[in-house]
C-alpha cells in the first residue's frame, strides 16, 4: 500500500490508479483515529491498576499479606485490615445473587419462552426501568422505608423464633438490625435482577428453533422442552450471566453505604450490621489523608482485581459455551 | 415464535398425564410470579419517591440557591438549582467526551479492526470495562486528576466518561453489526475511500441505534454518585465553572442528606431524588423514542 511512488510497467496506463495521496491521508487519519478510540479501553484499564497500585503502594508494604487479611482497622494506630470489609463483599453480593438468579432466570424464560414477542418488548422495558432508577434513590428508599420495615417486622419476629436453633440460629438469629448484611444484599438484588435478566434472554434465544420444536414434537410440555432443550443448551451462558451479577453486586457502592450498616465484623449473623469494601471507600475517602488513604485506595484495587476475575471468568464461561453450541 | 411457543392447536396430541400437565402450570406460574414480585419493588420505590419528592418540591426548590445547610429548616431561602446546575453540566460534559470517542471505538471494532486479535481484544476488554465498579472509577480519576488539579467538575466527567465509555461501544458496536455489508460493497464500489464510507454510509445507516443507546448510557451515568464523591467534593453553592472549583451534583445531594439526621434533610433529599429520576426517565424515554421511529436494522 505504501509503496505506489513508481508507477508499475504490468499496469497499462489509463487504468485505474491508487487514490490521491490527500484522500488517502484523511483516510488513514480517521483510521488511526478509531484506532486510538478503540485503544482507550486497554489504557484506561491498565491506567486504573498502575495509578490505584502506586498511591496504595506504603499500605500494602507496611502492612504485609497479614496485615492486609486481618480484622484489625484501627486508625489510631495506623493499622488496616481488609478481612471484614471482604467478608461483607462477598457475603452481600452472594445473597444478592442467591435472591436474585431464580428471579431472573425465571423472567428471562418467560420473555423466551411463555410470551408472545408483542408481549416481551413491554416486559423488557419495566424490567429495564429497574436499571435506570439511580443507585442512590434505591438507597434512599432502602434507608427511609425498607430498613424500618425489616427490622420491625420482619427482622425481629424471624430472630426471636429462630433463637437457640443450632445453625438457623446462628445466621439469623439475634442481635438483628434493620440496616444489615441481608437488607444490602436485598438491596444488591433488586440492582442485579436486570442485569441477570437481559444477559439470560440472550443465552435462551441462542436455542435453535429445531431443538425446541423437536422437543415438543416428542410431546414435550413447555416446562420439560426447557428442562430438556434449553436448560443443557445454555448452562454455561447463564453461569455466565451470574457471574456478571455477582461482580455488579460486588461493586454497587452508594446503595450498600446506606443500608449496610457500616459496622466493621467479620460474623454468621446475616441481620447483623456490616460493612463493604465500597461502602468504606465512599464513607471514609473524603476525610482520608496519609496512610488510611493509602489503605483506601489499596481497597479499591483489591476490588477491582476480584471484579476482574470474576468478569474475566463470566466471559470465558459465556466464550466457550458459545463455541462449543457453534461446533455442536 | 409464537407457534412454536404456544402449545400446539387443532388435534389434541397433547393428552399429557395430570402430573406433567400440573408441573409445566406450576412452572409457568413460577414464573409469572417472578415478574409480578420483582413489579412490587419497582412500584414501590416510585410510588415512594413521587408522592414524597413533589410534596418538597416548589419553583424555589428547583431554581433556588444555594442549597439550604442542614440546620436550616425546610422553608429556608434556597434550593437544588446549584445540584441540578452541577448534574446537567457533569453529565452533559461527560456525554461529550465518551460518545464521540465511544463510537469511534466501536467503528474500529466493526470496520477496521474486522477479526483480528487487536479488535478482539477491545471488545473483550470493553465488556470487562463495564463490570468496573463505579467506585474504582472514582478513586482511579482521584488518583490521576485530581490529586494534580484539585476537585473540579471536570473531573466527575472524567470520571461519568470512564464509565459510559464502555457501554457506548458496546451498543454502537452492536448496532454498526446489523448495517448490512451490500450497503458498503456498494459504496466501495462508486470508489469512496473507507473512511468516507463509514462517516457516510454506515454511521447514518446506525445513528438511531447509536443515539438510543448512547442515550440510555447518558440516563446511567446521570445517577450514578460514587464517582463523583471525592473528585467534584460538595459545595452548598453555585458553581457554573464546570472546570473549577469544587461542584455538587443531585446523586450526592441525596446521598448527603440522606445519612444527615437535621430537619428537612430528608424532605430534601426526596425531592433531589424525583429531579434526578424525572431526569434520568426523560433520556430513557428519547431513547426509546428513537428507538422506535429510527432504528432502521434491528435483529
Amino acid at each position: 500500500m505504501s509503496t505506489v511512488t513508481k508507477a508499475d510497467p504490468a499496469i497499462p496506463a489509463g487504468s485505474a490508479r491508487p487514490l490521491s495521496a490527500g484522500r488517502h491521508l484523511g483516510d488513514r487519519g480517521f483510521a488511526l483515529l478509531a484506532l486510538i478510540a478503540g485503544l482507550l479501553v486497554l489504557v484506561i484499564l491498565v491506567l486504573i491498576a498502575v495509578s490505584t497500585a502506586q498511591q496504595s503502594a506504603s499500605w500494602f508494604s507496611t502492612a504485609g499479606w497479614s496485615g492486609i487479611f486481618s480484622t484489625v482497622w484501627n486508625q489510631s494506630t495506623n493499622q488496616y485490615g481488609a478481612m471484614a470489609y471482604l467478608y461483607g463483599t462477598v457475603i452481600t453480593s452472594v445473597i444478592a445473587v442467591i435472591i436474585a438468579v431464580p428471579v431472573s432466570v425465571s423472567i428471562a424464560l418467560l420473555l423466551t419462552e411463555v410470551v408472545p414477542r408483542r408481549w416481551a418488548q413491554p416486559i423488557v422495558y419495566v424490567i429495564d426501568l429497574l436499571a435506570v432508577i439511580p443507585s442512590v434513590v434505591w438507597g434512599l428508599w432502602g434507608i427511609i422505608v425498607l430498613v424500618p420495615w425489616l427490622q420491625n417486622t420482619v427482622y425481629s419476629s424471624i430472630a426471636s423464633a429462630l433463637n437457640g436453633v443450632p445453625v438457623l440460629g446462628n445466621l439469623f438469629g439475634s442481635p438483628t438490625s434493620g440496616a444489615s448484611f441481608f437488607t444490602a444484599g436485598i438491596i444488591l438484588a433488586i440492582m442485579v435482577i436486570p442485569i441477570i435478566t437481559s444477559l439470560a434472554r440472550e443465552v435462551f434465544a441462542t436455542v435453535p428453533t429445531t431443538d425446541k420444536e423437536g422437543a415438543y414434537a416428542l410431546g414435550a410440555t413447555r416446562w420439560e422442552m426447557i428442562r430438556g432443550a434449553v436448560w443443557p443448551h445454555s448452562q454455561g451462558g447463564v453461569v455466565g450471566a451470574i457471574l456478571v451479577g455477582l461482580g455488579r453486586a460486588m461493586g454497587e457502592t452508594i446503595a450498600a453505604a446506606l443500608v449496610i450498616g457500616s459496622s466493621a465484623q467479620v460474623t454468621s449473623h446475616l441481620f447483623a450490621t456490616g460493612y463493604s469494601i465500597p461502602s468504606v471507600i465512599a464513607n471514609q475517602f473524603p476525610e482520608a489523608s496519609g496512610e488510611f488513604r493509602s489503605a483506601l485506595i489499596g481497597l479499591g484495587l483489591l476490588l477491582f482485581v476480584i471484579t476482574i476475575i470474576v468478569n474475566l471468568g463470566a466471559r470465558g464461561f459465556v466464550e466457550r459455551s458459545a463455541r462449543r453450541m457453534r461446533g455442536a | 415464535m409464537a407457534a412454536i411457543t404456544g402449545q400446539p392447536r387443532g388435534i389434541d396430541l397433547t393428552e399429557t398425564s395430570g402430573w406433567r400437565r400440573t408441573k409445566n402450570r406450576i412452572a409457568t406460574f413460577v414464573m409469572w410470579f417472578a415478574f409480578i414480585a420483582t413489579l412490587i419493588p419497582l412500584v414501590f420505590v416510585l410510588y415512594t419517591v413521587i408522592s414524597k419528592g413533589v410534596s418538597a418540591i416548589s419553583w424555589q426548590f428547583l431554581s433556588g440557591s444555594p442549597i439550604p445547610a442542614n440546620v436550616m429548616p425546610l422553608n429556608a431561602p434556597g434550593g437544588m438549582w446549584p445540584a441540578i446546575l452541577g448534574t446537567l453540566e457533569i453529565t452533559g460534559f461527560a456525554a461529550l467526551i465518551a460518545i464521540p470517542l465511544g463510537v469511534l471505538g466501536a467503528v474500529y471494532i466493526n470496520e477496521y479492526g474486522g477479526k483480528g486479535w487487536l479488535a478482539k481484544l477491545i471488545s473483550f476488554m470493553a465488556d470487562v470495562m463495564t463490570g468496573v465498579p463505579s467506585i474504582v472509577m472514582g478513586l482511579f480519576i482521584f488518583t490521576i486528576w485530581t490529586l494534580k488539579f484539585s476537585y473540579s467538575g471536570l473531573a466527575g466527567s472524567f470520571a461519568l466518561a470512564c464509565l459510559m465509555l464502555p457501554v457506548v461501544i458496546k451498543s454502537s458496536y452492536e448496532m454498526l453489526r446489523l448495517v448490512p455489508d451490500q450497503l458498503r460493497q456498494a459504496s466501495y464500489a462508486l470508489g469512496a475511500t473507507k473512511a468516507r464510507v463509514t462517516l457516510t454510509v454506515v454511521l447514518p445507516a446506525a445513528i438511531g441505534g447509536i443515539t438510543s443507546g448512547a442515550l440510555l448510557a447518558v440516563a446511567r451515568a446521570a445517577g450514578e454518585t460514587a464517582p463523583l464523591l471525592f473528585v467534584i467534593l460538595s459545595t452548598q453553592t453555585t458553581n457554573s465553572n464546570l472546570f473549577a472549583g469544587a461542584n455538587t451534583a443531585l446523586s450526592t445531594q441525596i446521598f448527603v442528606n440522606a445519612q444527615s439526621p437535621f430537619v428537612g434533610a430528608e424532605e430534601r433529599a426526596w425531592g433531589a431524588a424525583l429531579t434526578l429520576i424525572v431526569i434520568a426517565f426523560i433520556l430513557m424515554l428519547g431513547s426509546r423514542l428513537i428507538t422506535a421511529r429510527f432504528t432502521r436494522y434491528t435483529r
